[in-house]
């Protein structure tokens, strides 16, 4: 059972690697920001079949990996949005 | 029993994750690619987790399986309108 999770494990990181195509061809920004999502769930997806082939206790390692993609999304949008403000719908500059 | 129940579960699981990966690379628009990836992802992520759900060895790995994959919807879900309104932000 659990080599079948390290195939598993295998073929998801042969997935991320498709991921990072996108990011060295991305054209716009947002193209490489999703392929860091995709990495963060992927990652995600990876850990927990670690967790069900090895040790269980690695669950912990998921969420807090799920929590930070989504941090780094957040950072993303405040990065593009005009003084950081984070809301990319406020049209402060007009 | 429960083998069988995983095996079939984390194989459907991988199918999305790597038709969402496909998603990413070959359509053609921003918010195409958005959509295919927090999608796909998500469901093989939700797939993924109730295939090892039936690997788990108590109710707590139990709950924090579930947990895992509450957050990851939740996160992607705001992370893909996020980025979406950014990156639609970008074309005005």
């Amino acid at each position: 059972m659990s080599g079948w999770f390290m195939f598993l494990a295998t073929v998801l990181l042969l997935s991320l690697a498709g991921a990072l195509w996108r990011v060295w061809s991305g054209p716009s920004q947002a193209d490489r920001m999703m392929a860091a999502q995709l990495v963060g769930t992927g990652g995600v997806g990876v850990v927990l079949l670690l967790a069900a082939a090895g040790d269980w206790a690695m669950i912990d390692v998921a969420v807090v990996l799920a929590l930070l993609a989504a941090f780094a999304a957040v950072a993303f949008v405040k990065a593009q949005t005009p003084q950081g403000a984070g809301d990319p719908e406020d049209d402060a500059d007009g | 029993m429960g083998d069988v129940f995983s095996v079939i579960l984390t194989s459907a699981a991988l199918l999305f994750y790597v038709a969402g990966t496909v998603g990413l690379i070959r359509f053609p628009d921003t918010h195409s690619r958005l959509h295919a990836l927090t999608k796909a992802d998500n469901l093989g992520l939700g797939l993924l987790i109730l295939g090892l759900m039936a690997q788990a060895d108590g109710w707590v790995t139990l709950g924090k399986l579930l947990l895992t994959w509450v957050l990851a919807l939740i996160a992607a879900g705001a992370a893909a309108q996020l980025v979406a309104r950014t990156a639609l932000g970008d074309r005005r």
